[in-house]
């Protein structure tokens, strides 16, 4: 289990814009009738989308109230899945796995590439407040290793140099290029492909 | 090495792209009514006799697990749900079937659904793959939209309906009763069984829970005959898998192999070699980080299916091999992945919840060379504790690999841990009550 706090200063209201309430319904109208409580972890997504990438408490007792479920309930789920940011993370939250397979191709370096350029802890807002970043568990990218997720987007097969390139767009408030940086196609063995070769250039 | 007309998923690196035009060009939705019709005693029998075992990491038995749904429904609704939790360390294979070979899936969890008789069908997908679900969730789109699923999907006059539920950052909820939990909307932690989720699931209805890759392959397994999936690989750990090569190799990939293959051609022939040679390598975790690790001497010759990991003390799990080599602190490899476990021990079980993180400790300070010499058999006797204590798996998955590093890395960690402990006399007390309080009294 990992240790969240909710941030000290808090807006006093939140309610959803009508474009997410529009996507709230369409995802409760999926779970059967009385089960709408299904919908909590995707409604606090919207919520978290919609607030700068937090989840501020009044979100919290919005979707109790939308859902018709007590307000620790929601609480209860945005505390337990690590997901859920409870604080400001900036407008680029940057993840870095250093999950074993991460580990043993250096993942430490992109560690310190984030503590360079964005922070020196991590859970930490840079000097401009744009982004902040953290060390995280594994990704599900362990072939393009080392990797980290900016947002939704994946970095992958990243060093030292390439990290503090992309880190460096993102403080000038572009958004790099995801994928394989490298240049592999995908999770294809690099100038080694044995298999499915005729269909390699089709 | 397989023949690639045996590869079922031909656009595992996206040469052919994923769209639903591609997707029917390489055989997919061809002729699902068809095998829809043949009803559903042929689809499981056609199932078991492909001996296909799920591709999740228990490698239950495929056709079996689906007979257990009751056969006739009630008044409860049966539902199928696909686990796209992948998040098991070593392993991204489910990643690559969501992205670029799509259609495999959904009309894999079309037969599904019929032959245990469901109309809804939930695909949980890990928060993280958000990118990777909008790209299925445009395919379901289109399948619709070609009448392949919803009503009377195929034209077979079975109602299905699928839709795509995102996780949020937990690894516990790839366990299938956490990740029913998770799906009502609760913490994902896991239930006690029984009540198996065949019949008391998602909404203490009868439920259905499949791997994605176990679905995916489905549909290819049923056009081709299961007689020839049993082909492939040997008796009971037949047909392909995905396996992900991924740590100290020269070119870590994805790549589907026949079940059964010598792990040194995988390494060898498909990654590209152990990063300084085959020389250079000192272990491999052969099926993601729950698995105990094997040390290189039986690397030579060992083949990877469920039943041989299973002879070596470890386990096939997902496939996930992860190769570390000499320049790597195999304790600290360890000590990291004790971390992980720690982080998402979902705190229900004390055994696990304190255990975890104790594990975590002791190994941090071993790779430091800060642990006393008894508490080697502390570490041990902490796994053992743990192990069969807890409400589900999670137990086992985070003391297996400390195991393995006992059974095989024990004299490297004695040779680095030399302290004597603070109680030299032994009690014959179990370790787990604080000796040095004991003393005192004395």
């Amino acid at each position: 289990m990992s240790l969240k706090r909710p941030a000290k200063e808090q807006p006093e209201k939140f309610e959803f814009n009508s474009s997410s309430l529009n996507i709230a319904n369409n995802i409760i109208a999926k779970y059967p009738k009385g089960r709408q409580q299904s919908a909590v972890m995707a409604l606090l997504y919207i919520a978290q989308r919609q607030n700068n990438n937090w989840i501020p408490l009044a979100a919290m007792k919005y979707i109790a109230k939308i859902l018709d479920m007590p307000y620790i309930k929601v609480y209860e789920v945005a505390t337990f899945y690590s997901m859920y940011n409870l604080s400001p993370v900036g407008k680029y939250f940057v993840q870095v796995c250093t999950t074993t397979p991460c580990m043993i191709r250096g993942a430490n370096k992109l560690v310190e590439a984030c503590k360079e350029k964005i922070s020196v802890n991590e859970s930490e807002l840079s000097k401009d407040k744009s982004c902040s970043w953290i060390e995280v568990e594994c990704l599900g990218a362990c072939v393009n290793a080392p990797m980290m997720q900016i947002n939704d987007e994946y970095y992958e097969d990243l060093n030292k140099e390439k990290t503090l390139e992309i880190l460096d767009k993102i403080l000038k408030g572009d958004t790099p290029k995801a994928g394989s940086y490298r240049g592999r196609v995908n999770n294809e063995p690099e100038n080694n492909r044995k298999t499915l070769m005729e269909f390699k250039n089709a | 090495m397989l023949k690639d007309k045996d590869r079922i998923f031909k656009n595992l690196y996206n040469d052919l792209g994923s769209d639903i035009v591609s997707a029917q060009r390489r055989g997919d939705w061809v002729n699902t009514k068809e095998i829809i019709n043949k009803g559903r005693d042929w689809i499981i029998n056609e199932i078991k006799e492909s001996q296909l075992r799920g591709r999740g990491g228990a490698g239950f038995p495929t056709g079996l697990k689906w007979s257990f749904a009751p056969k006739e429904v009630g008044s409860r609704p049966h539902y199928l749900v696909i686990n796209g939790d992948e998040s098991e360390p070593g392993t991204c294979k489910d990643r690559d079937i969501l992205r670029f070979e799509p259609h495999k899936l959904i009309e894999g969890c079309l037969i599904a659904s019929y032959a245990v008789q469901a109309h809804v069908c939930y695909i949980y997908i890990r928060g993280e793959y958000f990118v990777d679900g909008q790209k299925l969730q445009a395919a379901i789109d289109d399948a619709y939209e070609k009448k392949l699923v919803g009503k009377n999907a195929s034209g077979t006059g079975w109602d299905l309906d699928i839709y795509i539920h995102y996780g949020a950052g937990a690894y516990i909820c790839g366990e299938e009763t956490a990740l029913l939990e998770s799906i009502e909307g609760n913490k994902g932690q896991p239930r006690l069984k029984p009540p198996f989720p065949a019949l008391i699931g998602l909404y203490g209805c009868p439920t259905i829970i499949n791997n994605v890759e176990t679905i995916a392959v489905v549909p290819t397994i049923l056009r081709r005959g299961g007689k020839w999936f049993a082909s492939l690989g040997r008796e009971k750990n037949t047909g392909t898998k995905i396996f992900c090569i991924s740590g100290n190799v020269n070119s870590p990939c994805n790549v589907e192999e026949e079940m059964s293959i010598p792990l040194k051609e995988l390494i060898e022939v498909h990654a590209g070699g152990v990063v300084g040679g085959w020389d250079n390598l000192q272990a491999v975790i052969p099926g993601g980080s729950s698995m105990p690790l094997i040390p290189k001497e039986k690397c030579e010759t060992l083949t990877m299916d469920f039943d041989s990991l299973v002879a070596e003390k470890s386990g096939l799990g997902t496939a996930g091999v992860v190769v570390i080599n000499k320049d790597q602190d195999i304790i600290k490899c360890m000590a990291r992945i004790a971390r992980f476990y720690k982080h998402e021990s979902c705190g229900q079980c004390t055994p696990c919840r304190e255990g975890s993180g104790w594990m975590w400790r002791m190994l941090e300070r071993m790779a430091k060379g800060e642990a006393s010499k008894d508490e080697i058999e502390m570490l041990g006797d902490v796994t053992k504790q743990i192990e069969g204590h807890t409400i589900c798996a999670f137990g086992e998955g985070s003391s297996w690999p400390v195991q393995g590093l006992l059974r095989h890395f024990k004299d490297e960690i004695k040779k680095r841990n030399k302290f004597d402990p603070i109680v030299k006399e032994n009690k014959n007390i179990p370790y787990l009550v604080d000796q040095h309080l004991l003393d005192k009294n004395a």
